[in-house]
């Protein structure tokens, strides 16, 4: 009646199998083909009932509504900037989504935000053809300074986030750091530089083996043997 | 547009670190040199420096000398910043980076007569070995220049002569003779960021730094050449230093071959 | 005709080279390949999708592929190649491009552009087999919506007999050679690559279409564990 050929939480290539006949449902990151389930991408199995999904495990960003992420100045136009936010597709801000004050028209935008500058904002609008329109107007939103900005691939986000941050948090706590996390894979630290570079490496860490299981543990014995160094 | 950057990488230069928890002057580890990558070059060398990798080949031609010097081989030093290794390189003829690049590798080996060019010559006034070098990035993690100069040391290293009838070259037969190389000639790469003194750059730090200073040096210490880049100007007093590293650094780098 | 007899180091008609095959050698691309097999190798990089320049370029329906092949310059058998390309590698670059497309849903990255960078540091014939096989690798690494991996090979016929995995003596066979690259989707055995250098019958290249689909599911199989191998980090006990 069907067989579902692919085991839980494996790594499974483009165009394997991984199920036979109609029992089973293509989730996303897969796709049927006439009496077969296949992959539709390099990916991590995940099986919800009846639906066969797959977790990404590598690919760029693709904006998305409603995510907080970090992105850079890289153009400051007549009524607004041009943000890179680390995807095939950059985010326009406009002066009307920049600030709460009142921006005059023809006013000096470089005096809000300048090239160059890091900005924690939101996705407010992606159309489908992918333009994307970002807000600061909102909590936590705002310019950043100093600390560095460490990249990781975005499908590595939510592990270094953590259930309810409870991961992020946890790296904050013992390394003293402040750290704000973009959806996009920008992630911003900010502490004192030994501190610093721990949090990047145990970030790091984590990134090579989110897809490995007892993640939590192991990080947390990492940063107990960093930090008491 | 990197001045947040360059604020924290001189931050933590004051706490006598870096991005990666270096210490200014360090290298990164492994530095690894693989001999031997490319069979159908007639010498060859992968170099990884930390994530930096660059592929070097030598490919041995007969051509007519030039007419100044009828009876000296010749070196011709090509380099490819292949968009392989790197988002930011695009295809097609070298840029101007690239181009720096391989001169100054290429003055490193020419001025210090590492290869003896009385050694390549067949017969005087017509033919003449001439040893093209070719620099290809694979992965650029900073510091493509002086992965590259290793290499290509690696590469002259493993270089053998093809067959040679006196008529026509057999390249598919390899001979035992080496090249005529001697002293071991290798450029160091130092830069200047606010009063700092770095080597071995990331790609971050490249982004940030105000002067650099390449020395290249034989095995007996000696300078053979040297190129100075970024806007910066450097005094003399901060140029001695700088040497000073660029041939210490060398020697470290040596125990690599 | 020559009755050909024995392959070099005793290779059977149907038997492949040695094969290595490595993913994520280069960490800067979004996803990235090394396949060798023989003397040939070759490193695929993938950087995207990507802002794609210039703007008239864009198409709002899809994004679109690019491939570039490049020999080294001491990657010849003989002597040195010039670098910069040439109209050979312009066209493999072109039919590797339409042997992988088939398999890459690029309407979901409308306006933007994958671009996969070919180098071969040494070749020693079914150098643009060995690309698209590290390409479509290095496709699947960058994470890009793909229905299925691509597979490539050279077969033909050596003198009297067909082989698969044609080396460098055997293309320059005096006695008649013919060369025959292809390239297979192996979930459903559709070929995206097909050319001919040489003289056959019909039923000849039929034989060899069908000996090189099954050596072209043994490179699946190598492709398939490169991928996962990378992904498999020792897990301490």
């Amino acid at each position: 009646m069907g067989k579902l050929i692919a085991k839980e939480k494996a790594i499974v290539v483009p165009g394997e199998v991984l199920a036979e006949g109609m029992d089973h449902l293509p989730g996303s990151g897969t796709y049927r083909e006439g009496e077969r389930i296949l992959a539709g991408k390099l990916g991590l199995t995940y099986i919800d009932g009846r639906t066969i999904k797959l977790i990404s495990l590598s690919g760029r960003y693709i904006p998305k509504r409603n995510d907080t992420i970090i992105g850079k100045v890289t153009d400051v136009l007549m009524s607004g900037w041009r943000i890179e936010i680390n995807s095939p597709y950059t985010a326009m801000l406009s002066m009307k989504d920049a600030t709460s004050d009142f921006i005059a028209k023809g006013a000096d935008l470089t005096k809000y935000f300048n090239l160059g500058d890091h900005l924690v904002t939101k996705i407010v609008n992606v159309t489908s053809q992918k333009l994307v329109d970002v807000s600061m107007k909102g909590p936590g939103l705002r310019k950043l300074h100093g600390g560095r900005i460490l990249e990781v691939n975005t499908n590595k986000v939510p592990r270094v986030i953590g259930k309810q941050g409870s991961m992020v948090t946890m790296i904050k706590d013992a390394t003293g750091c402040r750290i704000t996390v973009g959806q996009n894979g920008l992630i911003w630290i900010d502490g004192e530089p030994k501190m610093e570079l721990t949090a990047v490496k145990t970030i790091q860490k984590i990134a090579e083996e989110s897809h490995l299981s007892g993640l939590t543990d192991k990080i947390k014995a990492y940063l107990d043997k960093e930090t008491k160094k | 547009m990197y001045r947040d950057l360059k604020e924290h990488v001189i931050k933590l230069l004051k706490a006598d670190t870096r991005l990666d928890g270096r210490k200014p002057l360090e290298f990164r580890k492994p530095v690894t040199v693989e001999y031997g990558v490319s069979k159908t070059a007639e010498g060859s060398a992968k170099v990884k420096i930390g994530g930096t990798e660059v592929i070097v080949g030598v490919k041995l031609e007969i051509m007519e000398p030039y007419p100044d010097t009828p009876d000296k081989g010749t070196i011709m030093v090509g380099a490819e910043l292949l968009p392989l290794s790197n988002p930011e390189f695009e295809s097609g003829p070298p840029g101007i980076q690239a181009i720096e690049l391989a001169r100054v590798v290429d003055r490193g080996i020419r001025e210090s007569k590492a290869l003896d060019f009385k050694k390549l010559c067949i017969k005087e006034g017509e033919k003449i070995w001439c040893v093209v070098i070719d620099i290809c990035s694979i992965n650029d993690e900073g510091n493509l220049l002086d992965a590259s100069a290793l290499a290509a040391l690696a590469a002259l290293k493993d270089a053998r002569f093809p067959k040679f009838d006196g008529d026509k070259v057999d390249y598919a037969e390899k001979t035992d003779e080496k090249l005529p190389l001697s002293r071991e000639p290798l450029p160091v790469t130092v830069i200047k960021i606010g009063d700092n003194f770095i080597v071995d750059p990331l790609t971050d730090e490249e982004k940030v730094i105000e002067a650099r200073l390449t020395v290249a040096s034989t095995k007996e210490g000696n300078l053979c050449a040297m190129q100075k880049g970024g806007d910066a100007p450097l005094t003399t007093d901060e140029i001695s230093k700088m040497v000073d590293i660029a041939v210490d650094k060398a020697k470290e780098l040596r125990g690599a071959l | 005709m020559m009755a050909y007899e024995k392959r070099a180091h005793g290779r059977g008609f149907d038997d492949l080279r040695e094969i290595t095959a490595k993913v994520g050698v280069i960490p800067r691309a979004d996803g990235s390949a090394y396949f060798k097999i023989g003397g040939t190798a070759a490193y695929a990089a993938v950087y995207g999708p990507r802002n794609l320049y210039p703007r008239f370029l864009q198409n709002p329906q899809t994004g679109i592929l690019r491939c570039h092949y490049n020999m080294m310059p001491f990657s010849g058998k003989g002597e040195r190649v010039r670098p910069g390309g040439s109209r050979r590698s312009k066209e493999i670059s072109l039919v590797t491009e339409k042997a992988i497309t088939p398999v890459l849903n690029l309407e979901d990255y409308p306006n933007s552009v994958v671009d996969v960078f070919i180098e071969l540091p040494e070749t020693a014939a079914g150098s643009r087999c060995a690309g698209i096989c590290a390409a479509s690798m290095a496709l699947a690494d960058a994470g890009l919506n793909m229905k299925d991996l691509v597979a490539a090979i050279s077969v033909g016929k050596v003198g009297d007999k067909i082989v698969v995995d044609l080396n460098t003596e055997e293309e320059a066979y005096e006695d008649g050679s013919v060369d025959i690259p292809i390239a297979m989707l192996p979930s459903n055995g559709r070929i995206t690559l097909l050319q001919m250098d040489g003289e056959l019958k019909k039923e000849e290249l039929m034989q060899a279409l069908e000996k090189g689909k099954k050596a072209l599911l043994k490179i699946y199989d190598i492709q398939k564990n490169a991928l996962k191998e990378k992904y498999q980090v020792e897990e301490n006990v």
